[in-house]
């Protein structure tokens, strides 16, 4: 690899070990001095390496700068030589110096325990994501506010009060006790299933951003499976869940970036190994009696990587949401619900469903009530479908409705009535 | 918002149903109460099953159990959902879309849960 691509490279997959394992070592109240002593280290590496050129093992020489660059700090530190110093003192009475272990192990749980860590349910769902992008993830600011489309003032004060608060609340570093951990997992679950939908159905054009957003979510989940305790039927259903969905990355948008609809999407373009990983993590979910949102999600998900529509399929997607709705309520929910239920039943008796819904402020609502008037009624559907286009917010929401109105003009044009 | 019982009540519990029907009902139940998932105002409930149950009775201020099925009681449970509602008539809506409903002489019951305030 080139230097200028080493770099990056290497500032994605060895900042954010370095950040955890600092992180761990410092404790929640020193959260920014393990950040800023990461990105030194790699601000170090920039200057040195376009001169020197690259050392043997580029990896080995950040970490042994991380280490000696955390030495000096203890030695500059009042904070050190106040505080810390008596507590290590008493944990290491031998040692002078703790010394930081970058090992690969201590890596990995560092990393861990800082996910719980940040998951932590005093902050909100959106903090606790920002703080893993850029810690657990080495994302950058202005990435993290691309990411979120604010912009970087926000993303600062948005991590600086989460940051504030986990020193407040003193929350610790480590690995929750055996019985609390199906409770803090929870969580944490929820976070990277909100952390991987924003990858997923972020309204950002940045394509590449996006799929690194996905991709991120699903190495922390990963990692959840890497760990005994943690490798729970909840996780694997998650995991599963994002297999499903991110196998169809590259069908779901055409060139522009404009939304691809499931049912015209290219089925040659769904990645078929992200497929097969799916349904081996699901099988992975299905051992032991849990069936948790994430188990019912994951299934109607596997169920739509089979792209023929057979009663069979509809039918069990039908269930499976009249189950999920009962475990947890979405209006996204009860409207794929009507869908599926208009598959497996009839348009008829959807639409008697659908309007007991009482989502009128939806914009997919009548997207959904215009899909199930077409052909019944096209007046109505079109009615619906442009209700549906002065409700939505975003542009691309306008636009793939449209080409629904542009159907049915289509039609009516080639179907003499 | 209050919360209402509607308790599923069979004419006859010890009628047999062949497996396509039980399957068919199963289906209507579950598409009966996705329908009130949808609009998020389930909040729980269960089916009865018959099998294995007892009724205990007292006979001589003596606790007599007997096995089903019922014998003297004509009508059994069959299960319940516990939904969330307005008023009884929006609750009685909901208990009108349940496919128990089909089976002559069944019935279902609406009761409103008692919230454990000390009044009710």
């Amino acid at each position: 690899m080139e230097q200028q691509e080493l770099i990056p490279h290497l500032f994605r997959t060895e900042f954010r070990k370095i950040a955890a394992v600092l992180c761990k070592h410092f404790g929640i109240e020193h959260i920014e001095t393990a950040e800023d002593i990461a990105s030194d280290t790699f601000l170090l590496a920039v200057e040195t390496w376009t001169y020197e050129g690259l050392p043997a093992n580029p990896t080995a020489w950040l970490y042994t700068v991380a280490k000696n660059k955390t030495k000096n700090y203890f030695h500059r530190s009042h904070i050190f030589s106040e505080k810390i110093v008596s507590e290590i003192k008493k944990t290491f009475p031998k040692t002078e110096q703790p010394e930081i272990n970058l090992s690969e192990q201590n890596i990995t749980d560092s990393q861990l325990q800082m996910l719980f860590a940040i998951c932590h349910p005093s902050i909100p769902t959106e903090s606790q994501i920002g703080l893993a992008l850029r810690i657990l993830c080495g994302f950058g600011i202005n990435e993290i506010a691309n990411a979120f489309l604010t912009n970087n003032e926000t993303i600062n004060k948005r991590l600086f009060r989460a940051k504030e608060k986990l020193r407040a609340e003193k929350v610790k570093i480590e690995f929750p006790d055996k019985p609390e951990i199906r409770n803090r997992l929870e969580t944490v679950l929820t976070t990277l299933y909100l952390f991987f939908s924003e990858g997923y159905y972020s309204e950002s054009d940045d394509m590449i951003l996006r799929e690194d957003l996905c991709e991120e979510a699903m190495r922390l989940t990963f990692m959840l499976i890497g760990n005994e305790q943690t490798n729970l039927p909840a996780v694997n259903a998650l995991f599963s869940l994002m297999c499903f969905h991110s196998s169809r990355f590259a069908a779901r948008k055409n060139e522009k970036g404009e939304m691809i609809l499931y049912h015209d999407q290219d089925e040659s373009l769904w990645n078929q190994e992200l497929i097969i990983k799916g349904i081996y993590f699901l099988h992975e979910a299905a051992k032991g009696n849990e069936v948790s949102k994430y188990h019912i999600e994951a299934s109607i998900a596997y169920w739509h990587t089979i792209k023929s529509d057979t009663k069979e399929k509809w039918e069990n997607i039908l269930q499976l949401y009249n189950k999920l709705l009962q475990i947890e309520y979405s209006p996204i929910a009860a409207l794929n619900r009507t869908y599926a239920l208009s598959k497996a039943n009839s348009k008829q008796e959807a639409i008697i469903e659908a309007e007991k819904l009482n989502l009128a402020d939806n914009h997919f609502y009548f997207a959904l009530l215009g899909e199930l008037y077409t052909d019944l009624d096209d007046n109505k559907a079109k009615e619906n479908f442009q209700k549906a286009i002065s409700l939505a917010k975003t542009q691309t929401g306008k636009q793939t409705i449209q080409k629904k109105v542009e159907q049915l003009a289509i039609k009516k044009i080639s179907i003499p009535d | 918002m209050e919360e209402y019982a509607l308790i599923m009540r069979h004419e006859d519990g010890a009628k047999i149903a062949s497996p396509e029907q039980m399957q068919e009902w199963m289906k209507q139940t579950m598409d009966w109460i996705g329908g009130i998932a949808a609009q998020n105002k389930f909040v729980s409930g269960t089916g009865l099953p018959f099998d294995g149950a007892r009724v205990v009775t007292t006979k001589n201020s003596k606790r007599l159990v007997t096995n089903g099925p019922f014998g003297d009681i004509k009508e059994t449970i069959g299960g319940f959902v516990i939904v969330k509602a307005d008023s009884f008539d929006e609750a009685v809506e909901f208990a009108k879309g349940c496919p128990v409903l089909q089976g002559e002489g069944n019935s279902l019951e609406v009761r409103k849960i008692a919230k454990g305030d000390g009044v009710h």
